[in-house]
């Protein structure tokens, strides 16, 4: 599966342009709502029209503005999931499915009874979409997509409907189809579940790519403020670079040593989790004072700050920090976590 | 008493709906997918029911009158409108088929978009998904809209008696009738056409409810 895209659209507050390529893997766009990412997933499948460029799936065009070949969403073979799971409420489950299955009545069949069992809808086959759950519901949608004839899989925020538990568990499974299926792109605003899924991510922010690259080289090192958020960095300050090795964080008010600092360094950031606790002062290690302790589900969130600066967040195991908890207390900056970002 | 009034309204408004049902259906799903003028063409299909009949009745003299080209192409083979059954079937059409354009439109609307997107993505045909989705899922507002039209196909007044006149036994239909009974100071007769058509109207009011209801049992 080769899908290409390159696009442009002018939406109401920006201006959408994209530019990518999905081989059989699990693409994600991450990005916070409003930034496009699902916008350029109905452009894929036909539901929008772009204003310019090109989108071609396995050899076919799908849309190329300068042939003006815009093919109808039925011809494109994109199957697209969506948040609601859009089934028809007038089917049952196994109507459903069949609706848009192709081939001899037989193959038609076999292919239900498959995805029947696969989405263990087994007994449901009778049932209207009114009656199922959530998570039943979002089993059928995908039975329905893959009996279809759909080449590539779309799926828009496929968990944001669900409580947290089942959203686990479809997660688990959709894990499951990618193994089989192995093409899709996945729209969220989650990173937890771009980083368990998928293996490309493309960091969107106001219609553009901020970032594309590998999941582990996206979250280690963001490279933008955007990327830097939306991996889930909780402490970023705008900063500037001092000297080689040196930079300044202006909301922290912390002189800090790191690696490779690029010249026009706008931002660090250093994640909750990634702060060490020390006995002593040393380099990148600094006396703090604790303005506020919040105690979360499995960890403390301690509110530290540098005199003169804005709180930092650091998150650490409980029966840890009732040993060493005191007012001040120094932190260690480990060079190799910092993050630094450009724009 | 004589019901011929009675005949004609049954027989008027049947086929006045019947042309209704379909055109109102096929507007409201040409509306819905119209990609621009939607509210010009939405602001002409609902003008009949906005304008006074009279005014309504009045166009429709001017078109299908004897001295319009329409007019004259029909007299070339001997079909003529004014005062006949077919202007009393062609008025309660116009009349009522905002009601049925609407109610229908409104119907569609309401279905999710994402489901009729979803059909498509999926290869559904247009055609499939009008008869399989569409029209299935909007099958409550067109039922009201059916019934809503039949009764004011058949309580038509204003547009029936300026472009079908009031011809006894012809183009009387029991609205046009109590209005001639009244004229003609007789209070009884108009009385109980009144009486008739109030019951009707009220029986049929009770049918859409009772439609509207039990269909909602099967899909929420």
């Amino acid at each position: 599966m080769v899908l290409e895209v390159s696009i442009k659209k002018n939406l109401r507050d920006f201006v959408l342009e994209v530019d990518f390529n999905v081989r059989d893997e699990i693409f994600a766009l991450l990005g916070a709502s409003g930034c496009g990412k699902s916008m350029t997933l109905k452009c894929i499948a036909g539901i929008e029209t772009p204003d310019a460029g090109k989108i071609i799936l396995n050899g076919r065009t799908l849309f190329d503005s300068a042939k003006k070949i815009n093919l109808p969403p039925q011809m494109r073979r994109a199957g697209y999931l969506f948040q609601n799971y859009a089934l028809f409420p007038n089917m049952t489950v196994a109507e459903n499915i069949l609706f848009a299955a192709v081939g001899t009545q037989a193959e038609k069949i076999s292919k239900l009874k498959e995805n029947i069992s696969r989405f263990q809808l087994g007994g449901l086959e009778n049932v209207y979409p009114h009656e199922l759950s959530g998570g039943q519901q979002q089993r059928v949608a995908l039975a329905r997509v893959l009996t279809s004839h759909a080449e590539i899989l779309l799926l828009d925020e496929p968990f944001s409907a669900l409580d947290s538990y089942l959203k686990w568990h479809l997660e688990l499974e959709l894990a499951e189809i990618f193994k089989i299926y192995g093409a899709a792109i996945l729209v969220s605003h989650d990173r937890g579940e771009v980083y368990r899924l998928a293996d490309k991510i493309a960091v969107m922010n106001s219609g553009k790519f901020d970032a594309l690259a590998d999941k582990n080289e996206i979250f280690k090192n963001p490279k933008t403020l955007a990327a830097t958020i939306l991996t889930g960095c909780k402490n970023i300050s705008p900063a500037r670079k001092i000297a080689a090795d040196k930079i300044f964080a202006e909301d922290w008010q912390l002189e800090l040593t790191a690696k490779k600092i690029p010249d026009d360094l706008k931002f660090v950031g250093i994640r909750a989790h990634h702060l060490e606790h020390r006995a002593a002062a040393g380099e990148n290690i600094f006396l703090v004072e604790v303005a506020q302790v919040i105690e979360d589900t499995f960890s403390y969130i301690v509110m530290v700050r540098a005199e003169g600066g804005k709180p930092i967040r650091w998150e650490v195991d409980k029966t840890f920090w009732r040993e060493v908890a005191a007012e001040k207390i120094f932190l260690h900056f480990p060079p190799d976590k910092i993050i630094l970002a450009s724009d | 008493m004589e019901l011929s009034p009675l005949i004609i309204t049954l027989k008027t408004s049947a086929v006045a709906t019947l042309i209704t049902f379909f055109a109102g259906i096929f507007l409201a799903y040409f509306v819905c997918n119209l990609k621009r003028g939607k509210t010009l063409a939405d602001a002409i299909i609902m003008l009949p029911m906005v304008l006074p009949p009279t005014v309504v009745g009045f166009f429709l003299l001017l078109i299908f009158g004897k001295r319009s080209a329409f007019g004259k192409f029909f007299l070339q083979f001997d079909i003529t409108f004014v005062f006949t059954w077919k202007a009393a079937v062609i008025a309660a059409a116009i009349v009522s088929l905002p009601l049925m354009y609407r109610t229908t439109r409104g119907a569609f609307e309401q279905l999710d978009r994402n489901i009729i997107y979803a059909a498509r993505t999926l290869g559904v045909s247009e055609w499939k998904i009008f008869w399989r989705i569409l029209l299935p899922n909007a099958g409550r507002g067109i039922l009201a809209g059916l019934i809503l039209s039949f009764t004011r196909a058949a309580g038509e007044f204003g547009a029936t008696i300026m472009f079908a006149g009031n011809v006894p036994g012809v183009t009387q239909t029991m609205s046009t009738a109590i209005y001639a009974a009244v004229q003609a100071n007789d209070y009884d007769l108009a009385f109980k056409w009144a009486m008739l058509l109030s019951l009707f109207s009220l029986i049929f009011i009770f049918a859409i409810n009772t439609a509207v209801q039990s269909k909602s049992k099967n899909f929420g």
